[in-house]
């Protein structure tokens, strides 16, 4: 093979992050477009990857390695199955409508857009890494900057401290951006803590030889042992991935950072989360993900409902959207945790529709923000006629997170609960399909306080712009792609079908 | 020219599909209002066209089966995509295409005042409907006849929110998408579990099931109750039903095609689409029944109060969904489907008429009409025409498949839910020719005495104005009259449609287009029964509110405490209300406290510990170098002496 | 006269140079505690090596009469600077490590 495709994705963002950092010192527009050029390279690459990847041979493919610490047996090893290239192609979507979306970051751009893009080469390297120890190190590279975009870009919210534990926040100065940074930094490090664990217990079981995905997946793992490593990876991953009650670093975390970054945070670091789980957990561990699947799934339960009906006592625009990546979160766990092919399928179709949607969100707060000044859904209204434009992307953006048919979440859902009520615990499909409801309850809830009914007296709302330029292009790749996978189904299905029939021939189902 | 049906009713499908992505694409053709809504004209025109091709083109017994696949997954393929032709679905699409076709051409005139951004939006949201509704009959599987029963759902909302800077439209659009979608719950657990009890979405392999007795009925009941309950959120059963009559803030026009004729018909399609299923589950169908005939009870007496000329007729379609759940639940689906079918005819009729009187008075309240039928005759005359189908007398097109679901009801020894529809097709005559009389004949100047003597308006009247509303720029200055061409060409031709049907099927005794929609079992004193107390309802309304010989004050105190309620809505709306805004609200609220205050607080009080031990221990360190020596000196003893103790 | 009467006086002088360490304000006079505790060291080195009749204690004596020289002046030097910046060369001043 000629083009190594997965480097060039993964590391596009790195070289662009580079002569961002020491080329682009006072010119902000040639930042973007820098930046716009590493993500349109690793764009590019993914889409090539995707759309040449064979769908009739499963396993991985676009294989590279070298050695890295052959005497650790540590070597770079690049490699995509269905799942990862979709994944892949979501993060590549993702970022490129953020560079978009974040145009009109004033602070600092360069380094804004540096950090953001070498975080966007750690979640591809995630993705694509069978090395896990390679994997680890992009884990961290994906974590890390995200302490310093929220904790310098961000924006603080208000939260009263009251309640019994009223003293508690005062003291830890809950809504501020340092809170959120810190909380989502410490929590996500916890996890990769025990991420960390799980890992190297796998490798000295194995002999301490290899630290590849390939040579674990070939290696007969001790029962017991499998059982303490699939929590590890479950709480470990877990935590990135929402998981009831490890959530709350995510809500938090989202409202407070700027519009890319909370794109790119729930959009696709959620998902790593959740692919580590399925990837590492699922795919090496298959005694123990049979014997956890009632945790998983019933916390991935609670998160759906608890999610929903935290998003429904929300005012805040953005503390909505969070609490329903929760509740979505909580559909991708449930998918995962079925163990049958259509509900796995679900779950990894749901992890791309809900990075699609959640990022489409994220843009159109960001930009009702960046127009009204607010996120108080209550002080908001009519704006429907002002910006007609965000009010249609918001109502496609809801109807996806709402099951719509016709969009990339309908579908998602379905193959969820229909592997909910094919697995062994079948009232697993109630809650799923109640979060739905909920679903379309505060979704409608929010888009008719916002966007329809009649218009706000505050003299700060009159006089709206819609969308512009290259918020439409943010917002345009969004909606396309959402839509486009809703009615066409098959783009997806025939990937992922690739990888997670094998990853559960495994359990022996 | 193909003659195949299923490819003419995969074009009539595709057309205003077409049409959809052209406006929703091309943004300037879309704001361009007019050419827009001729663009959209145009392509259910053609739709129209192909349905009844492809109608016609159906050989008796044929069904015609055209699919691609769709959904992958597991290797296989989970879904297909296509159209499914035979009788029923090639007679429904075209009364879809049909009354699509004939709604948006009347649009044109009835929203002539709209800004052409809107009016081509109005359009985009049609095209999209009659596609989706469309894609449901013909839908050869549960999956696509689900998607597509959301579309539709999604474009009810957005047609109800049409106006949607007039606070109440917002309100009843969401009001109408949470209702449905409780439904819809219900019809989705349906299908998963239909699924994995069966193995396959798709209609023909499942009645194949059923035909060899290999579809397990062990839990078929459950399965089949929960999609009644989709087709009771969309078809507006009690206790579902409170939707439809807040959906007339959306543009009349709207009315007329979605929430009369089509989409609130879909959960009766539904269920006949699926009557082999139900069949396997006589007790579900009881409660079908059951439930039908008390909505159809309910919602007529609901019509009876009230004073707004499209709420009656709302009210009118949720009682006429009731009939024909009643004759499926009956067990004769095509008793239901049948009047289905002429309730579509007739039901549009009547609201385009409305339409057009709302169009000319300016107001939807009936106390502010009267009269009219020497102003309107043209108007009055067709309205006149769908009251009388819809009473079912005979010649008209509502009398024989009236009579279907009536002897359905009394063939399959339902005595009960066959009480309750005779005394509604009693009611049903007399609240509708209660609007006639009102409308057209009384005259207007004795009509605020009777309304403040008798029924009174309710109290939600919605304040009329605004910008867009079409009712805004007319008022009462102007003397009414009849509406223009592309208004009153849709009136006609349904109201002459109205008439062949009833005339033809009168004389012959049945409708050719269904089969099995017959009364052939029912004893000899239906038929005068039926009449006598549709008469009896029309003289009642007669008397009333022409001649005047009954006071409306007295009849009304009469029934004084029925009356109290049915204007309250027997409080089941306010009962929703209860439970979503108050409690469901409450509870998320709850939630969203305990989320905040207690599960992060937890978190906060873990991490200000740490906080407050660490600034607690920092105070050891005074920062002067001889406190550390000392410190060094007092651990090497400590240490020394440990050594001594532990290592001696 | 044993090893063990030069170990006292050694643990004696280094217990004087401790306390002088520990208790003076002046840094010049830690300095001299220091000095002391370092002598103390010497004289053990020396007791030892005259017992064990080897000389490498005498080596290593040699070596930390070195450093004590060294070491006393660069820390006179450090004291001067500390004078010179914070016009003080009291000890319990010196607090900018504090936590």
């Amino acid at each position: 093979m000629g083009i190594p495709v997965l480097s060039v994705m993964t590391w596009s963002p790195f070289v662009a992050a580079l002569i961002v950092m020491f080329l682009a010192r006072r010119s902000p527009l040639l930042v973007r477009w820098v930046s716009l050029v590493g993500a349109l390279v690793s764009l590019m690459a993914s889409v090539w990857a995707y759309g040449s990847y064979d769908r009739t041979a499963a396993g991985f493919q676009f294989q590279e390695r070298f050695a890295l610490v052959p005497s650790l047996g540590i070597s770079y090893q690049l490699a995509i199955d269905g799942m990862s290239a979709l994944m892949c192609l979501l993060t590549s979507i993702i970022i490129f409508a953020g560079v978009f979306a974040s145009w009109t970051v004033k602070e600092r751009s360069q380094e804004f857009y540096a950090l953001l893009l070498i975080l966007v080469t750690g979640v591809y390297g995630v993705f694509v890494s069978l090395d896990l120890f390679v994997f680890f190190l992009f884990y961290e590279i994906a974590v890390l900057p995200m302490y310093l975009l929220i904790g310098i870009w961000g924006s603080s919210g208000h939260v009263r401290p009251q309640g019994i534990f009223g003293w508690a926040m005062g003291r830890t100065g809950v809504g501020t951006k340092e809170y959120a940074a810190m909380k989502l930094t410490l929590y996500l490090l916890l996890g990769s803590a025990f991420i960390l664990v799980g890992i190297l217990a796998l490798y000295v079981a194995g002999g301490s030889r290899s630290f590849s995905f390939l040579d674990f997946a070939a290696m007969r793992i001790d029962p017991t042992l499998q059982s303490w490593v699939f929590l590890a990876f479950y709480l470990g991953f877990g935590v990135l991935a929402g998981i009831w009650p490890l959530h709350t670093w995510s809500p938090d975390g989202h409202a407070s950072a700027p519009t890319a970054v909370s794109m790119l945070h729930a959009g696709v670091l959620m998902k790593l989360g959740a692919y580590g789980v399925v990837r590492l957990g699922i795919g090496l561990l298959p005694e123990a993900a049979v014997q956890w699947a009632w945790l998983v799934g019933l916390i991935a339960c609670i998160n759906i409902v608890y999610g929903a009906l935290s998003a429904m006592a929300q005012t805040d625009l953005k503390y909505v959207i969070a609490y329903s990546s929760v509740s979505h979160m909580g559909v991708v766990m449930l998918g995962a945790a079925t163990l049958t092919v259509v509900g796995l399928n679900g779950s990894v179709f749901q992890m791309f529709a809900h990075g699609i949607m959640t990022g489409l969100f994220f843009a159109l707060v960001g930009l009702v923000y960046e127009k009204a000044h607010s996120r108080e859904i209550f002080k908001m209204g009519g704006f429907g006629s002002m910006m007609p434009g965000i009010a249609t992307a918001f109502t496609i953006g809801g109807l996806s997170s709402l099951g719509l048919p016709a969009t990339a979440g309908f579908l998602a859902e379905l193959l969820t609960f229909l592997g909910a009520w094919s697995s062994a615990h079948r009232w697993w499909l109630f809650p799923g399909v109640l979060g739905a409801f909920l679903t379309s309850v505060y979704v409608l809830r929010v888009a008719k306080q916002i966007f329809w009914g009649k218009k706000s007296d505050d003299p700060h709302f009159q006089h709206l712009p819609d969308a512009q330029g290259t918020e439409w292009a943010a917002l345009g790749i969004l909606v396309v792609t959402l839509v486009l996978f809703g009615v066409v189904p098959g783009l997806a299905m025939h990937p992922i079908d690739t990888s997670t029939i094998p990853l559960l021939a495994r359990l022996g189902r | 020219m193909t003659t195949d049906p299923g490819t003419l009713a995969l074009i009539s499908l595709l057309l205003p599909a077409a049409a959809f992505l052209m406006l929703a694409i091309v943004a300037p053709l879309r704001r361009a209002g007019r050419p827009a809504a001729y663009l959209s004209v145009l392509f259910a025109a053609g739709s129209l066209a192909s349905a009844v091709l492809a109608w016609r083109a159906h050989a008796e017994g044929v069904v015609t089966r055209l699919v691609w696949d769709w959904l992958p997954s597991n290797g296989t393929t989970l879904a297909h995509v296509g159209v499914l032709a035979d009788a029923d679905s090639t007679v429904m699409l075209t009364l879809v295409a049909l009354v699509a076709c004939l709604v948006q051409l009347y649009s044109l005139g009835y929203l002539h005042d709209e800004p052409p951004a809107a009016l081509g939006r109005y359009y985009t949201y049609q095209s999209l409907f009659a596609f989706s509704m469309m894609g449901l009959v013909l839908a050869p599987n549960f999956l696509q006849l689900f998607i597509c029963w959301e579309l539709v759902g999604l474009c009810s909302y957005l047609l109800i929110g049409f106006w949607y800077q007039k606070p109440e439209a917002a309100r009843a659009a969401v009001k109408a998408f949470w209702t449905t979608k409780a439904g819809d719950v219900g019809l989705l657990i349906g299908i998963v579990l239909l699924w994995r009890l069966s193995g396959t979405f798709d209609f023909m392999a499942m009645r194949a099931m059923v035909a060899s007795g290999t579809l397990p009925v062990a839990g078929l009941s459950i399965i089949t109750f929960c999609i009644y309950l989709g087709a009771m959120g969309k078809s507006a059963q009690f206790p579902l039903h409170v939707w439809l009559p807040d959906a007339m803030e959306g543009p009349t026009p709207v009315s007329a095609l979605i929430h009369a004729a089509t989409m609130v018909t879909a959960g009766v399609y539904l269920l006949h689409r699926t009557s082999w299923l139900f069949a396997l589950t006589p007790d579900v169908l009881l409660i079908v029944a059951w439930i039908g005939a008390f909505t159809a009870l309910l919602a007529a007496v609901l019509a009876c109060v009230q004073d707004d000329i499209k709420r009656v007729l709302a009210y009118s379609t949720v009682s006429q969904l009731g009939y024909m759940m009643a004759a499926i639940g009956a067990g004769i689906s095509a008793a239901g489907f049948l009047h289905l079918l002429t309730h579509g005819l007739f039901k549009a009729l009547l609201f385009l008429g409305a339409g057009a009187v709302i169009h000319a008075v300016g107001s939807n309240d009936l106390p502010r009409m009267g009269g009219l039928a020497k102003s309107m005759p043209q108007t009055a005359a067709v309205f006149i025409i769908g009251t009388l189908s819809l009473a079912g007398i005979p010649f008209f097109a509502g009398f024989v498949s009236k009579e279907g679901v009536l002897g359905a009801s009394l063939g399959a020894h339902q005595t009960g839910p066959f009480v309750l529809l005779m005394i509604v097709a009693f009611l049903t005559a007399f609240y509708m020719f209660r609007v006639v009389f009102l409308a057209f004949f009384a005259t207007p100047a004795a009509q605020p005495s009777l309304v403040g003597a008798g029924f009174s308006r309710p109290e939600h009247a919605p304040p009329k104005g605004g910008p867009h509303d079409p009712r805004g720029p007319h008022d009462r200055h102007h003397e009414p009259h009849d509406p223009p061409m592309t208004m009153l060409l849709p009136l006609w031709i349904l109201a002459a449609l109205a008439l062949v049907v009833g005339v033809y099927s009168t004389i012959a005794g049945h409708v050719p287009i269904v089969a099995g929609a017959g009364h052939e079992t029912a004893p000899g004193w239906l038929t005068p029964a039926a009449i006598g107390v549709a008469i009896a309802g029309i003289a009642l309304a007669w008397l009333t509110y022409q001649r005047r010989t009954i006071d409306a004050a007295s009849l009304a105190a009469m029934f004084a405490p029925i009356r109290r309620a049915a204007i309250a809505k027997f409080w089941i709306d306010d009962l929703f209300e209860g439970v979503l805004g108050f409690a469901l609200f409450a509870f998320s609220t709850f939630v969203g406290w305990v989320d905040r205050y207690l599960v992060d607080g937890v978190l906060n009080v873990v991490s200000a510990w740490t906080v407050s031990a660490g600034d607690d221990i920092r105070t050891i360190q005074t920062g002067r170098a001889q406190d550390y020596v000392y410190g060094v000196a007092v651990g090497l003893l400590l240490l020394m002496l440990w050594m001594r103790w532990a290592l001696a | 006269m044993g090893l063990q009467a030069y170990l006292i006086l050694s643990a004696v002088v280094f217990c004087i140079g401790l306390f002088g360490v520990v208790t003076r304000r002046n840094t010049v006079g830690i300095l001299l505690g220091i000095e002391l505790m370092l002598n103390a060291v010497n004289i053990n080195l020396i007791a030892f090596s005259r017992f064990a009749g080897s000389t490498i204690g005498m080596v290593f004596t040699v070596f930390t009469i070195c450093i004590t020289v060294s070491e006393a002046a660069i820390g006179l030097a450090i004291v001067i600077l500390l004078f010179r910046v914070r016009k003080t060369v009291m000890a319990d001043h010196l607090d900018l490590l504090k936590g």
